[in-house]
């Protein structure tokens, strides 16, 4: 836990070598001296907003170096959040191939702090959600969270630039948190007990939680879909969850 | 949960929108997700948007399901009433 940290915004290099916007919170050096792991966070579909960054800082908190690309900057760099989210779905949208990419260039910047004790964790937000599960079918990641990402199983609306994840779970790389809500539509209950029998099928190791009295955005403090008991405990249960995925070891490289 | 639809509509005309300056209409996006601002965990959002003038220039709606069909219908009343010799 740091009682200190420092954030800013930076540049980091994306998919295809584009230079991207990104939000970096890291603890004080003498709260959390490292070597440590690090947390990427991928953003909801709404934008890299505040709620957003608020998140970064309560993984700083935590005592980990964290980050948040802004996957809508190639689209509109220094707009709004909101009007960048409208922009970019005018234009259909984050390609998957450009989310990993930018995913990459943010977890090779994590990785190549010098606090770094090497290990990553990655969480997302809604359509997040999804990209986390995709980043951790793909990259080279040590824990990853699923907050109620929707369509990592089930059918996306057609048009989608966006597929189902399922051909790609045999492919997890590391074990993933799943959090939930019942109420939930997308993903419902059905599609949640789906990727649990699949990841179960393929050996994946994996802990989900679903909560009562709760839907879709259950942690969006600034939205009425807030609910505090399933939030406070998923906060308790992902502080766990990278707890024991990202802290340091005897065995753990230091450094880049 | 983000619904990834999105519907797109060419548009001529004007809306008045940031700093209260009118500004020409090319486009309008349409599609029924979370909300910025309304107090909805959905609402049917419109972009009504010149994309020459950048990503602030769009005037957004964020309405309840029910208040956009009532917007349909008011839109369709008001074609509707428009004098036969006036109708283009």
């Amino acid at each position: 836990m740091s009682e200190q940290l420092t954030a800013r915004t930076i540049q980091i290099t994306g998919a295809n070598g584009d230079e991207i916007q990104a939000y970096l919170a890291t603890p004080d050096e003498t709260d959390e001296p490292g070597p440590r792991g690090a947390v990427l966070v991928i953003h909801h579909m709404p934008g890299y907003d505040r709620a957003s960054k608020e998140i970064v800082r309560r993984f700083a908190e935590l005592g980990y170096d964290a980050i948040c690309p802004n996957l809508y900057w190639r689209e509109a760099p220094g707009a709004a959040p909101d009007d960048a989210a409208a922009v970019a779905r005018a234009q259909g949208g984050v390609p998957d191939e450009r989310l990993l990419g930018d995913a990459a260039g943010a977890i090779a910047y994590l990785r190549a702090l010098p606090t770094s004790n090497g290990k990553v964790g990655v969480i997302g937000y809604c359509s997040g959600g999804r990209q986390s599960v995709l980043v951790a079918c793909n990259l080279d990641v040590d824990a990853a969270v699923d907050c109620y990402g929707a369509f990592v199983t089930g059918t996306p609306p057609e048009g989608s630039l966006r597929t189902n994840l399922v051909d790609q779970l045999p492919n997890l790389r590391a074990p993933l948190l799943g959090m939930f809500g019942k109420d939930d539509k997308y993903p419902s209950p059905e599609h949640v007990a789906e990727l649990d029998d699949i990841l179960t099928a393929n050996g994946k190791p994996h802990d989900f939680h679903s909560y009562d009295d709760a839907g879709h955005a259950f942690f969006s403090v600034d939205r009425p879909s807030y609910r505090v008991a399933a939030a406070n405990d998923g906060w308790a249960k992902i502080a766990a969850f990278y707890g024991e995925h990202l802290a340091t070891t005897a065995s753990t490289p230091t450094g880049a | 949960m983000c619904t990834y639809a999105t519907v797109h509509a060419d548009m001529d005309g004007s809306a008045k929108g940031p700093g209260s300056e009118w500004f020409h209409v090319t486009a309008a996006t349409v599609y029924f997700d979370h909300p910025v601002h309304a107090m909805a965990e959905h609402t049917l959002n419109i972009d009504l948007a010149d994309a020459a003038k950048g990503p602030n220039g769009r005037v957004a709606l964020e309405l309840r399901a029910d208040s956009a069909r009532a917007l349909i219908k008011a839109i369709q009343d008001a074609l509707d009433s428009v004098p036969e010799e006036l109708r283009v």
